[in-house]
């Protein structure tokens, strides 16, 4: 048999149907739902009288528009339109039968950090979800990727989607990282090496000993900025420490099942003499904390650097780079440490689980914000409990952060948490776009521990001087 | 779904590269429940200011491109979230295909769901189209999906490759869902062998 890397392995698992022209219909294992992109994906199933073919494969709560202070059960503390969005996908999960998660139950969270918790997402399956940020799942070598809302219905309708294979892409990360280093600066290089176009047409594979050497969470974090670096998704080849994180979770396979489904996931990875159509090589102990200073995720440089000139990119870059230098109220030259910041935002699909919080509340023990405001949503209800129960909850509302329900929060700005124009956020989330967390609102990219270290300073911080 | 065969029309220049899903339809957007209605909004922060007037400098606000129905566009159009509502708010605006060198892939895919024609071209090609669409309402560049070119107003012409699969369901109107029921049997033996191999799942 030819040798094959984990994403063929997959793939190959998965094809119901394969066209002359190699267009493929792949079956879905799990589809994740949210309230803003589904609505019309429902409402064309209902004209076209279709029903959803695998109910019980499909997964669905509500986590872009809901506010994350309390009182948020009752639609009247929502805005008009995001409460007819809840309603609508309240009332979807019910007619078609699917699993839900309502604001009320303590499960609920972001779509992306509710799907892992539970047990839906397990290795060597395919898992779709309207959010580009599926690709998270990835972390447990399960074929992961965003798809637009017309796919959303297809799949509803079908449990597949119509497909043509990517190519492989790995990308390694070698040896030890240094301290004060995490996976958020290692998916930042990443992107600042490769650019937000260098995936484009790849699945990539995340391998190396940095990234054995990640937490399930810090694999989750890597994953999930795979979209920023434009590949269709990001995976890492399930281990023991994959195995240990699902086992006993509520969806995850038991007993005999268990076994069984152990002894396929143990095969699931890239063989030695696969063949990859794009390498990156990256050492581990060359990665340094990182933040972004642009509007688009590839602008990241290591703390210790200055603010870049635009004439020093290349092509359409120099009018992109001085745009964001203009929105983002630079001036090249300005070390990255001396920005002051007047918000902090922890949480988010990247950075919203307990080990964020844990590295975030390491650097803020016993210390006080200097910043405006700053909040920590975590990831979901459970996030938060477990994060209460550990005494964490304690150390951010001392320091001065606002405590909040999960949900996806600042990170969008859908629900009411947006900065204002002219804004400046130390956020943990994935994307620095041009009014992606409020109009004019400027956001600067970095690891939970670097954006609490900003918080205590009120300005970007080297971690590293706080450890 | 809308077909699309052959468009002569105004093309607005959108040199910028990076042109992200959050500057197509600001967030603020997504929150209908319907698919239509979205053009007004589309490039909304870039097209207004904090007051709701237009920004006369922007190009799809400018006379010569308001009835602008191709964008060519910088590299990586289109990345950043899967929202559908991008291309729902470019063709409610009355765009029917982006020329750029690089798209982002979700909304690369879900233009065709919409009829609209996203096309890759090489460099040097989407230069020359770029200038020409700086000529402005007078220059009319000609998408031909059917023979796969693209012609400036100057008759120069820049051939391009699409999926066929995507081609035909484009050129036809077909709607992916119908199908793919077509397929029926396959999905349900192809399901049946998995339930027995991964029984778990
Ligand atoms: S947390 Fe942010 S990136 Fe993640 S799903 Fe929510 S909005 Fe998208």
């Amino acid at each position: 048999m030819s040798p094959k890397t984990l994403y063929d392995k997959i793939w190959d698992a998965h094809v119901a149907h394969e066209a002359d022209d190699g267009t493929c219909l792949l079956y879905i294992d799990r589809h994740l739902v949210h309230e803003v992109t589904s609505p019309q994906a429902f409402e064309g199933l209902r004209m076209a009288g279709r029903s959803v073919r695998a109910p019980d494969k499909t997964i669905a709560v509500p986590d872009h528009n809901v506010p994350t202070t309390p009182g948020r059960e009752d639609p009247k503390n929502m805005t008009e339109d995001s409460a007819i969005q809840v309603a609508a996908l309240d009332k979807n999960a019910k007619d078609f039968g699917i699993h839900y998660y309502p604001v009320s139950d303590v499960r609920q969270g972001i779509v992306h950090i509710v799907g892992p918790e539970q047990g839906w997402t397990l290795p060597g399956m395919t898992v779709v979800c309207g959010d580009s940020h599926t690709a998270t799942h990835g972390a447990f070598g399960a074929l992961a990727h965003g798809i637009g809302t017309s796919e959303v219905e297809h799949v509803l309708a079908t449990q597949t989607l119509i497909q043509k294979k990517s190519k492989n892409m790995k990308v390694e990360i070698t040896g030890k990282l240094r301290p004060g280093v995490t996976a958020k600066d290692i998916t930042l290089s990443v992107i600042g090496e490769t650019g937000t176009a260098g995936g484009t047409g790849y699945v990539i594979e995340y391998c190396g000993e940095a990234i054995r050497d990640l937490s399930m969470e810090g694999r989750m974090t890597v994953c999930n900025m795979a979209i920023e670096g434009g590949a269709r998704a990001g995976l890492i080849a399930p281990d023991e420490k994959t195995f240990e994180y699902v086992k006993g979770r509520p969806h995850a396979p038991k007993g005999a099942q268990w076994e069984a489904a152990l002894n396929w996931w143990k095969t699931l990875y890239s063989d030695d003499d696969a063949h990859w159509d794009k390498v990156v090589t990256i050492k581990g102990e060359d990665i340094a904390p990182v933040v972004t200073w642009g509007t688009s995720p590839e602008d990241v440089l290591p703390i210790t650097a200055e603010v870049p000139a635009a004439e020093s990119f290349e092509g359409g870059k120099v009018g992109a780079a001085q745009r964001s230098l203009d929105y983002m109220g630079l001036t090249p030259g300005q070390k990255l440490s001396d920005i002051e910041i007047d918000t902090v935002f922890i949480g988010s699909c990247t950075n919203g689980r307990i080990e964020d919080l844990r590295a975030a509340a390491e650097i803020l023990k016993g210390k006080k914000i200097a910043v405006k405001r700053a909040m920590v949503v975590p990831g979901s209800g459970l996030v938060r409990a477990q994060a209460e129960e550990e005494g964490l909850a304690d150390i951010f509302k001392e320091a001065g952060f606002e405590w909040r329900l999960a949900g996806c929060s600042m990170c969008l700005a859908m629900n009411p948490d947006q900065l204002q124009p002219g804004e400046r956020c130390a956020a943990t989330s994935n994307r620095n776009f041009e009014g992606r967390q409020g109009r004019g609102g400027r956001t600067h990219l970095m690891s939970p521990a670097m954006a609490a270290a900003a918080a205590v300073t009120g300005k970007l911080t080297d971690v590293r001087d706080m450890m | 779904m809308d077909k699309f065969e052959k468009l002569t029309g105004i093309a607005a220049p959108m040199p910028l590269v990076n042109i992200d899903t959050d500057m197509i339809i600001p967030k603020q957007f997504l929150k209908t429940i319907k698919r239509s209605g979205l053009g007004v909004n589309l490039f909304d922060e870039m097209r207004y200011d904090d007051d709701g007037n237009e920004i006369p400098d922007f190009v799809l606000n400018k006379p010569q491109y308001r009835e602008a129905e191709i964008l060519v566009a910088g590299d990586n159009f289109g990345c950043g979230s899967s929202r559908e509502h991008a291309p729902w708010a470019l063709k409610d605006f009355g765009i029917r295909s982006v020329i750029s060198t690089s798209f982002a892939d979700i909304f690369f895919n879900n233009c065709f769901k919409n009829g609209i024609l996203p096309i890759v071209l090489p460099r040097e090609a989407v230069d020359v189209l770029m200038k020409d669409a700086e000529k402005g309402s007078n220059a009319r560049m000609t998408v031909d999906l059917e023979n796969q070119t693209v012609t400036s107003s100057d008759g120069e012409t820049f051939s391009f490759e699409v999926d066929s699969f995507k081609k035909h369901c484009l050129m036809n109107g077909l709607d992916d869902i119908g199908l793919t029921m077509e397929k029926a049997a396959a999905i349900d033996s192809f399901e049946a062998q998995a339930s027995q191999a991964r029984p778990w799942v």
